[in-house]
């Protein structure tokens, strides 16, 4: 029992850090409508600053000063962050921004490698507060029992701030109706800064919080945004109250998670998460997003034409150059064609639900790393022959799509996401702790095609066949009854049910159908690497598919594929330099306030216009 | 006051304000009548930036305000109430007017909440609610009332006796005559005739974008084939 109390009292003094770094994400989400990934960097660098300010900062009062401090200094780099990448591109395509943020993670990630160094930095023990206190016998850390008595503090601070104070009023609002906000005579723009600084100096705060529990090193940015986000959402949107019972319950669950069942920690509090949403689907106190009701006004949306006669040459040339590559290039030519078809595949799965459909997925590596994970293991356990264990790629991860789609279909909005995101994890710690099966990350090796394949020309005309079978296909779907209905019930759910349209129906299969086609790129994938591991279901790897399709353009055609390709292409390049995530970094986000309508979408818009097709229609 | 010169207004690739001009003066109240359509509201959003004129002027008291952030036009002294009121569902009665408080101006009558709930009594009594618990009329009441937090001196009113009941309606006039007799400039959007008629010392008509009428009701009166043509009455 005493065991007991004091494993409960070290989840609760865990929940203190994250739900700091919970409720800056759920503040700058409220207000600015940015799903900021870059979440986890701001307590990265709090964790990093923390350190150096304590070592300067002696003592009991240096200590806790130094705590303070750093909340400010990461509140000025949110500040500085947000003036310079966010503010740009406010008036891009909703979760466009998102994608800019991911830039700023590999620029800090690099940032922090340059300035600290790779080696991971323990914290200092807290002045005073280093020893245990007895509790019925158990020993819990002084340090916890103090986190556990300031966080009721904390909240209630935030509390404060957000009901009683003007900016408080303001920051509800705002997270209404900003534009209305500003008709008002409010100065949105400072007010997003000021969220976006106060939510990141939260960030800090935590980071630096935890730092006697833990320390700081380059992979706590990934580490935690996951569990943020998690809390974020088992909380409910914007609810402070909620972001501290979900805090409580998944540090609680991974404390007792860690001592009971250790092989499926990574997987239980996405457990929570979805089974959360499948009861509440706002979350504990969430309440439902009402689309449109953020007065948010983007351009109308502009019809997708198949392509005319030019396009189609274009197009048809560009598959015949590709299609004579074997001719005369090298063998490391053709792994890097395969490679990006693949991932334009895989991308172009993704583009068609999240582009036709509005469905934004934050797990689509679910169904790549699936498919690819279903064929290996057939070939690995049974010695099932290629051809057979190929087919099954895609229907493997077509059934996966039907089970997940059935949980997921029923939210919108970046709810769907993090349920997409919460199943694929679900997928990825099977794949990481099944190590009976799946063998963990050593993976699995030895997944090579059938003779008649097994070489670089073949096989490039193999995925060439496919993957841009698959890719033309999709774009017929798109142009199909199937695809209007899709679109319509993107564009307006109501309008397309008062029509006939049973639109989560309609959505419910363009979902199975991405992940057949994400399954196919899977197939092809680990037959054209000879072995598969559990990164493949990585929320990298989803996060990849949906810079590629923001990148690319999400309201053109071709903005999956094209993406993916510059993303390949870029990637070859620079990782052969040292410091390539800032350059890949900077890029990203060069080309997010640059091209705000994607690269696909920037460059039709600058070709209407040299045509001059802009012709007004007149009332 | 007020000067709009030539405003070409679009969305996206709709035009629909075309060679727009008209002026408010001081004191008055201006009532732009037209039908369903006709460019009244985009008017309003027009002058406010909230939509931006592509071509034009739009003079306040002085200083262009075209290509300005919304914010910046209220703050020198535009109250723009929406025809759709757009009140904040989730804060209470005095959070919403709490949004929109701004420092007094010497060139317009300066409100507190307390004369507010004086004018709009039926507020006072939900002060603690919140936005989502009221009624039409009582929400068209609270976004004035917010609006005229920001201390204005010009008041554009998009419809506001659309919507809610005849004895608000009633109701409505009688405070928009109260605020012009505090001293604000008033121009308000009716498809009404009755109502614009009975607040508005001049009517301002339009159809298709452009501009039809501009004078007196006297002479609206001379002229009803103007007001059967463009208004539906």
């Amino acid at each position: 029992m005493a065991f007991f109390l004091a494993q409960f009292l070290t989840g609760l003094a865990n929940a203190a850090a994250l739900f700091l770094v919970a409720s800056g994400l759920s503040l700058i989400f409220g207000v600015t409508r940015i799903v900021n990934f870059a979440h986890g960097s701001f307590y990265m660098l709090g964790a990093f600053i923390g350190i150096y300010l304590m070592e300067i900062l002696p003592g009991h009062v240096g200590f806790w000063a130094a705590i303070l401090l750093t909340g400010v200094a990461v509140g000025l780099i949110g500040a500085i962050t947000e003036i310079i990448v966010l503010r740009p591109i406010y008036k891009a395509p909703e979760l466009f921004q998102l994608v800019a943020t991911f830039g700023v993670i590999l620029v800090i990630q690099d940032l922090a490698l340059m300035i600290w160094g790779a080696e991971d930095k323990l914290g200092p023990r807290a002045p005073g507060l280093r020893g245990v206190w007895r509790i019925f016998g158990e020993p819990v850390p002084k340090y916890d029992i103090v986190l556990i008595a300031i966080t009721p503090f904390i909240l209630f601070a935030l509390w404060y701030l957000i009901t009683k104070t003007r900016l408080g009023v303001l920051v509800r609002a705002a997270t209404q109706d900003r534009e209305m906000v500003g008709a008002l005579g409010v100065n949105q723009a400072w007010l997003f800064t000021g969220v976006f600084a106060l939510g990141s100096a939260l960030a800090g705060l935590g980071g630096a919080l935890q730092l006697p529990k833990g320390g700081a090193d380059l992979l706590m940015d990934f580490n935690i945004i996951g569990e943020v986000f998690v809390v974020v959402v088992i909380g409910g949107m914007g609810s402070l109250p909620g972001a501290f019972i979900a805090a409580v319950i998944i540090s609680v669950l991974n404390v007792f998670g860690v001592t009971y069942l250790p092989q499926s920690t990574l997987v239980l509090m996405y457990v929570v998460m979805a089974v959360v949403l499948i009861v509440r689907p706002y979350g504990i106190l969430g309440r439902e997003e009402v689309a449109g009701e953020h007065g948010q006004v983007g351009a109308p949306e502009q019809p997708i034409r198949p392509y005319g006669r030019t396009g189609i040459l274009a197009v048809t040339l560009f598959i015949a150059v590709l299609a004579l590559v074997p001719l005369f290039a090298e063998q490391f030519v053709m792994t890097l064609i395969v490679d990006m078809i693949v991932f334009a595949l895989f991308a172009a799965s993704l583009h068609f639900i999240l582009g036709s459909g509005g469905l934004v997925s934050f797990g689509h590596a679910a169904f790549f790393g699936g498919g690819a994970y279903a064929a290996a293991l057939l070939v690995f356990h049974t010695g099932t022959p290629m051809e057979l264990a190929f087919l099954f790629a895609p229907l493997a991860a077509g059934m996966l799509a039907l089970a997940i789609g059935w949980f997921c279909i029923r939210l919108t909005g970046v709810y769907f996401a993090m349920l997409t995101l919460a199943f694929s994890q679900l997928v990825w710690s099977l794949a990481f702790q099944w190590r009976g099966v799946t063998r963990g990350d050593d993976g699995l090796v030895g997944i090579w095609p059938s003779d008649w394949l097994n070489a670089p020309a073949p096989f490039y005309y193999f995925t060439l066949i496919l993957g841009v079978g698959g890719i033309v296909f999709l774009r017929h779907v798109i142009h199909s009854p199937f695809g209007y209905a899709l679109r319509a019930g993107r564009d307006s759910p109501r309008q397309a049910e008062a029509m006939g349209i049973d639109v989560k129906r309609v959505q419910y299969a363009a979902f199975v159908l991405a992940g057949v086609m994400a399954g196919l790129a899977g197939g092809i994938f680990v037959f054209s690497k000879g072995s598969v591991f559990p990164t493949v279901l990585e929320i990298a790897e989803s996060f990849d598919a949906l810079i590629v399709v923001f990148l690319g353009g999400v309201k053109t055609l071709a903005g999956g594929v094209v993406g993916a390709g510059f993303m390949t292409g870029v990637e070859d390049w620079l990782v052969r330099l040292e410091y390539w995530r800032l350059l890949l970094g900077l890029v990203i986000i060069a080309v997010v306030i640059l091209m705000p309508e994607g690269i696909v979408g920037t460059l039709r818009t600058l070709w209407r216009r040299m045509r001059n097709d802009d012709e007004e229609v007149v009332k | 006051m007020l000067s709009v010169e030539g405003i070409h207004s679009y969305y996206g690739k709709a035009h629909i304000l075309s060679d727009l001009s008209f002026e408010v003066r001081r004191g008055e109240v201006v009532a732009l009548l037209g039908r369903n359509g006709a460019g009244k509201s985009t008017t309003m959003k027009s002058v406010m930036q909230l939509v931006r004129p592509r071509k034009g002027a739009v003079t306040f008291q002085g200083r262009d305000m075209v290509g300005e952030p919304a914010f910046r036009v209220a703050k020198c002294g535009i109250g723009y109430v929406p025809e759709d009121r757009r009140i904040f569902t989730d804060l209470t009665v005095l959070e919403n007017l709490e949004v929109g408080r701004q420092p007094a101006r010497k060139d317009a009558p300066h409100w507190t909440t307390e004369q507010l709930f004086e004018i709009f009594p039926n507020l006072s009594e939900r002060r603690a609610n919140r936005g989502k618990h009221m009624s039409g009329g009582e929400q068209q009441m609270l976004t004035i009332a917010r609006t005229l937090m920001g201390n204005p001196a010009l008041l554009l009113l998009d419809e506001p006796s659309e919507g809610i009941a005849p004895v608000i309606v009633e109701q409505m006039a009688a405070t928009i005559l109260r605020l012009k007799a505090e001293g604000l400039t008033v121009m308000i959007s009716e498809q009404n005739l009755h109502f614009a008629r009975a607040v508005a010392d001049r009517a301002i008509i339009i159809e298709g974008g452009e501009k039809k009428f501009d004078g007196s009701f006297a002479e609206l009166e001379a002229h009803p084939e103007i007001r059967d043509a463009y208004l539906s009455v």
